[in-house]
């Protein structure tokens, strides 16, 4: 990966507390795990933004190199990686999703 | 399409102690899940499980022979 979309990436990471990886957009997902993501900070009715990697060849290959994380969605609160689909729907129904995002909103 | 068999040893073979067990959600072979319990999970984050585990599938996961995998893991209860 060239330092240059490493850069790229931890920029759009920085933009937001809560920021998303996923295929299309917030609104209209192009893929089901995707949308997964998507309901459930919906749900937890916080503000965060996403990235449509479908729009961007470079991103989608790249992300995948600067998690080492080899799927879609992926999801950074404060910075850090928190998982893709399975870990959000594990740590939502445990509660620990929650904590992460008011942790991070609060800071 | 990759073979449900194929994946288990793939995982296998990383993790030698693991239980593991492979499903066919789709019946079209590329969206699999798989249920993995190892001692080698033991105090580590579910990123970092999750982690391990692709990393025995990285070339199917790359060329996209398995375009989805849900996964479960944990540690072996004692």
């Amino acid at each position: 990966m060239t330092p240059e979309l490493k850069q790229r990436i931890a920029d759009l990471i920085a933009q937001d507390k809560i920021f998303v990886f996923m295929k299309g957009a917030k609104l209209m997902p192009q893929c089901g795990f995707s949308n997964t993501v998507v309901q459930i900070f919906n749900t937890l009715g916080v503000s965060y933004s996403t990235f449509d990697v479908l729009s961007d060849p470079e991103i989608r290959q790249g992300i995948k190199e600067y998690s080492s994380w080899p799927t879609i969605p992926q999801v950074y609160i404060n910075g850090k990686f928190i998982g893709g689909c399975d870990i959000m729907i594990a740590e939502y129904e445990s509660g620990e999703l929650q904590q992460k995002v008011e942790v991070a909103l609060a800071s | 399409m990759v073979d449900l068999k194929q994946v288990e040893s793939l995982i296998k073979a990383k993790l030698p102690d693991a239980q593991v067990t492979v499903e066919d959600l789709t019946g079209g072979g590329d969206h699999l899940q798989a249920t993995v319990i190892s001692a080698a999970f033991t105090d580590k984050s579910l990123v970092q499980q999750h982690q391990l585990v692709y990393g025995a599938l990285q070339a199917e996961l790359a060329s996209e022979a398995i375009h989805a995998l849900a996964l479960k893991t944990s540690a072996p209860q004692n």
